[in-house]
């Protein structure tokens, strides 16, 4: 037997070689993205049928009075918009959680799984492209919204981004979160029932925390506990141009501790040690 | 029992033909006392072995031996709960990064994305184990090219036959240049002449790149003679060395045979010896 060895690299992985597996991972989930066409639609639809439906609808029903950051009487479809920009998220959150459940049924995360790289730069740069796929989503949706008269001051296109980057960061592990829970991909629906929709309804979204007030006490209180609430009041803020300091703590505190969360249950000594391979492998 | 002691791997590198660049006593692979249980059922216990550089050793085990545990356990999906495993002398729960880099993996699932093109899903992998575009790009048409896929480069991976996808598996797992593959039944649900295909893919690889091989599989006609052989029943090892070995030891006039006979022994007793 031959004994010959090719010339093997074993120089230690530095900066650049991070650098290269954040561009793969971002470049993968781009294309995967490109050719999931109808995801990007549905993503659009899904806030598209509130805002020209539901609030379109709901305009004459309820009253905005002035609150910040709006300086003056604003239209319904005004004040939902950042409740459906955080919607985007929080669903393109909940679908790259989905994907990982199905890579992970499907043995692709393992490709991912025994890189050299350390697993928490894996994780952070999933939660990376996932957050930069759903700002293609905001952007294209903020797009249409110019045309239906909703239209924040030119700078807070800008100033919306970083903390769009934020909530798309939170929302992505806390989908990260759920998917290492999750051991089949049939339990998603799960999801829909016992996280997207109580987070989506028990906040500010929809109607202003006053109005949940004078209606029930204890949903207001639910609703100002929803990191969700903060998610949708941060964006509300940074559109126009201002900081809602409260939010962006608690925004940025979950997303601290969702994404410590998913690193520690994708640690191999904790969360994936507990199951079995699937069928037919052991 | 074959000759070799299983509670010392390190003494199948002393008995294996010394490669020229790597000393005798660094393993390719070394797995000591491995035992792992899902909640109380035990699918690993005591489980000692190694795989010398530039050999191919065949775990062979029926379906629920541990085979893809302990595959598992080698490429850090689950944690280790007792005992150690180190690739070259880099052990996978200290230094997990310089152990992983010197591993490709071909899993008993297909982990190929689909939906990506044959040269994308290459260049995927490459970016995961650092590798930048270019390097990836050249690397990558190499491997198409000897895998013989070239008229297929942008084909979506969903259109490729079994065969061929698993040919892509494996051009995959050795783009980084590991020094030790890992197959975990890697020719289930192909037909024999792409088993075949791929069984010789294979051992080209040990013969003339000098890559160590851990071959997991249940199909006995995988194996060869001159094989060094871990046999796993029951998340035991029942024996361990040369086909030779275990035939005198069990005096068997196949493999097929002697396999028999230990396992039925091991169930007979209630626990394997």
């Amino acid at each position: 037997m031959s004994t010959t060895f090719v010339t093997h690299e074993h120089r230690k992985l530095g900066f650049g070689n991070y650098v290269t597996c954040l561009n793969g991972i971002l470049w993968r989930e781009a294309l995967r993205f490109l050719h999931q066409r109808e995801r990007f639609v549905s993503a659009l639809v899904r806030p598209l049928v509130w805002l020209f439906i539901f609030a379109a609808g709901f305009r004459q029903v309820l009253g905005i009075s002035i609150i910040p950051p709006y300086e003056t009487y604003i239209l319904y479809e005004v004040y939902i918009a950042p409740g459906l920009i955080a919607m985007i998220q929080l669903f393109n959150g909940m679908q790259s959680s989905l994907s990982m459940v199905y890579d992970r049924e499907m043995g692709n995360m393992r490709t991912l799984l025994v890189s050299p790289l350390p697993r928490w730069f894996l994780l952070v740069c999933k939660l990376l492209a996932g957050t930069v796929v759903s700002l293609l989503q905001v952007y294209a949706f903020l797009l249409i919204a110019w045309f239906w008269d909703i239209a924040p001051p030119l700078i807070g296109y800008l100033t919306v981004l970083p903390a769009l980057v934020l909530s798309g960061l939170m929302l992505g592990s806390l989908g990260m979160l759920i998917s290492s829970r999750i051991k089949q991909l049939e339990n998603f629906a799960g999801v829909m029932n016992f996280v997207i929709f109580p987070m989506f309804f028990a906040s500010s979204a929809l109607y202003p925390l006053w109005r949940v007030q004078e209606g029930s006490p204890m949903l207001y209180y639910l609703c100002l506990f929803n990191p969700f609430t903060h998610v949708v009041e941060l964006i509300r803020f940074a559109l126009y141009d201002k900081v809602n300091w409260v939010s962006l703590a608690v925004v940025a505190g979950c997303t601290a501790v969702f994404t410590i969360g998913a690193i520690i249950a994708y640690d191999p000594g904790r969360g994936l040690a507990r199951r079995a391979p699937a069928g037919g492998e052991t | 029992m074959t000759t070799i002691d299983t509670s010392r791997p390190e003494q199948i590198a002393r008995d294996a033909p010394e490669p020229t660049s790597v000393p005798a006593v660094t393993l390719a692979l070394s797995v000591a006392g491995i035992s792992h249980c899902y909640g109380r059922r035990r699918a690993l216990s005591d489980v000692s072995f190694g795989v010398a550089p530039a050999s191919f050793t065949a775990l062979v085990g029926l379906n629920g031996a541990g085979k893809s545990t302990l595959i598992a356990l080698i490429t850090r999906l689950f944690g280790i709960q007792a005992g150690r495993i180190s690739v070259f002398g880099h052990d996978i729960s200290d230094t997990p990064g310089d152990a992983l880099r010197l591993l490709g993996v071909v899993f008993q699932p297909r982990t190929l994305d689909l939906d990506l093109s044959v040269m994308q899903n290459l260049l995927y992998h490459a970016a995961l184990q650092g590798i930048a575009r270019r390097e990836a790009r050249l690397r990558g048409d190499e491997v198409i090219a000897r895998i013989g896929l070239a008229d297929r480069v942008n084909s979506r991976v969903r259109d490729l036959s079994g065969g061929q996808m698993r040919r892509l598996e494996i051009a995959r797992a050795l783009l980084h240049r590991p020094r030790l593959l890992l197959l975990d039944e890697a020719t289930v649900g192909l037909d024999v002449q792409a088993r075949a295909d791929i069984l010789a893919h294979v051992r080209t690889l040990v013969a003339e790149r000098g890559i160590g091989v851990l071959w997991a599989t249940h199909l006995f006609d995988e194996i060869a003679e001159s094989d060094d052989l871990v046999v796993l029943h029951g998340g035991h090892v029942l024996a361990q060395g040369s086909v030779t070995q275990i035939l005198g030891e069990t005096g068997a006039p196949n493999f097929d045979t002697a396999f028999r006979s230990m396992t039925e022994a091991a169930d007979r007793r209630g626990r394997p010896s």
